[in-house]
């Protein structure tokens, strides 16, 4: 290793990942850690770079760090960490992080400024909203290239001389890339929709023992509760919709604003339920489509919610997009969200009554 | 599989994943331009494009406004507010919590709360699977 310039002995990485790594790739999948799952920002070292071996340039996410060396797997490579506040590159872009001072600021303290042979930077292409190009090289001397979107690429990328295919250059949100994301978003609702569902039942459960004992029927509250608790139940599924089928089905949908989109996917639910109930329990129709109104507003509001903020976790979408689909999906969810559960409990006081 | 297949399959995704029309606060200066081309180099959606050496905007509508493209314009010939398209974070941002929200003009970045005070611990907001993956 030729570390002429570098002051003190540089530390390295290894290209292969360990159990340990695989495992700790698992939790932060189910959000478990996410914010604690850093390394040290600065120079590292990957098999024996020399003074004509590019630097690559990361966030101290160590997803992101073992992404990067599992795909320079057999090659010789400086890596240059920077601190992103163990954010992803992309969204640390987005804040400013993963930024030309930052960048400039490392290259400074880790004596790289002082490396003679190829001054090549080459950064990951979603780190480019955080980092002007121009300012690095004109402050440092060093050529920055911006390498593939994806880590997996880069031996291609590498190989064909630094060039990119249209497809490196292309986020993408396929079927597997949406289902990684499923265990943060489930960890995140599980809680937050057995509340709902306890709070609304306990309330739903005064007021069925409350008239009932004005209308002298005398239910005790254990089954006042029981009665309510049924009759909110069927909302439960209302994560399965949001964070569950919701990703998975998304290029699906109809519609663009994805409050839209969510809606929609309940509007499916309630036909296949409908369908199925007519077909197989022989249900008749409209007594059954009269049941499950105020439970289709009450779930087509919350996934219509869901979805909403299912945005910020794809690739694709902007801020006046949002701000716009915002603007009118919160009111129309609020309210259908407060006409669902007023529904449910109006008739929940007519229940107490014999 | 073959090369077209993936090819078209690829152009197939991209359209599916459009979100909404003419919203976009994209500006491109032809007279600035020196089609250096660093935007089609930056761009995650390909809105740039060149043509018989000049570069052009070719697909508008797919911009995110992340803001790469302005930030590496050596010429400042592209603007944008750049910002995160994150419901979440725009609903934990201080626009929020300001009257007049839901009327057109009222703008915000969209960054969390988090992000507009560091000393909090955490960095970011949190939610989804918007900034650990």
């Amino acid at each position: 290793m030729n570390t002429q310039f570098l002051s003190p002995t540089v530390a390295t990485l290894s290209d292969t990942w360990t159990l340990k790594d695989y495992w700790g790739a698992f939790k932060v999948r189910w959000g478990m850690g996410r914010f604690s799952y850093r390394m040290a920002p600065g120079l590292y070292a990957l098999g024996t770079p020399g003074e004509e071996t590019p630097v690559f340039v990361t966030g101290n996410y160590k997803l992101s760090v073992d992404h990067l060396r599992k795909a320079l797997q057999g090659r010789d490579a400086w890596i240059l960490i920077l601190d992103t506040k163990g954010i992803n590159v992309w969204c640390a872009a987005g804040k400013g992080t993963f930024g030309t001072e930052e960048l400039i600021h490392r290259l400074r303290t880790t004596g790289l400024l002082e490396k003679k042979g190829k001054k090549l930077l080459i950064l990951p292409q979603l780190g480019a909203p955080g980092v002007s190009a121009t300012e690095v090289e004109k402050a440092t001397g060093f050529r920055v290239v911006y390498g593939p979107i994806r880590a997996k690429d880069i031996p291609a990328y590498l190989d064909s001389g630094l060039k990119t295919t249209e497809q490196m250059r292309r986020v993408t949100f396929s079927f597997l890339e949406r289902l990684i994301l499923i265990p943060v978003e489930l960890k995140g609702i599980i809680v937050p929709s057995i509340l709902l569902l306890s709070i609304l039942s306990i309330v739903g459960a005064f007021l069925v023992w409350g008239t009932s004992l004005i209308g002298s029927s005398s239910l005790s509250f254990g089954d006042s509760l029981l009665i309510s608790f049924k009759t909110f139940f069927p909302i439960l599924p209302v994560g399965f919709f949001g964070v569950i089928l919701f990703p998975l089905l998304l290029p699906l949908l109809p519609g663009r604003a994805f409050s839209l989109k969510g809606a929609m996917l309940v509007l499916w639910g309630l036909i296949t339920y409908l369908t199925v109930s007519h077909t197989f329990l022989e249900v008749p129709i409209l007594s059954l489509l009269f049941r499950v109104i105020p439970y289709f507003i009450l779930l087509a509001s919350m996934v219509s919610f869901l979805a909403m903020n299912f945005t910020g976790s794809t690739p694709f979408t902007s801020l006046s997009g949002v701000l716009k689909e915002m603007r009118i999906a919160i009111p129309v969810q609020m309210g259908g969200f407060l006409v669902g559960i007023l529904w449910l409990w109006i008739d929940l006081l007519k229940r107490g009554i014999p | 599989m073959d090369r077209s297949f993936k090819k078209r399959h690829s152009m197939s995704t991209n359209r599916t994943f459009q979100y909404l029309k003419g919203v976009t606060t994209l500006q491109f200066s032809r007279e600035l331009c020196v089609s250096c081309g660093r935007c089609t180099e930056v761009c995650p959606h390909a809105v740039f494009g060149i043509q018989n050496g000049i570069v052009i905007v070719q697909d508008r509508d797919a911009c995110m406004e992340c803001g790469a493209c302005a930030k590496n314009c050596p010429t400042s010939a592209i603007q944008v507010r750049a910002g995160v398209g994150c419901a979440y974070a725009v609903l934990a941002s201080s626009w929020f919590r300001k009257p007049g929200w839901f009327k057109r003009g009222s703008q915000t970045t969209g960054y969390c709360l988090q992000a507009d005070a560091p000393s909090q611990k955490s960095p970011c907001c949190g939610g989804g699977g918007c900034c650990g993956s």
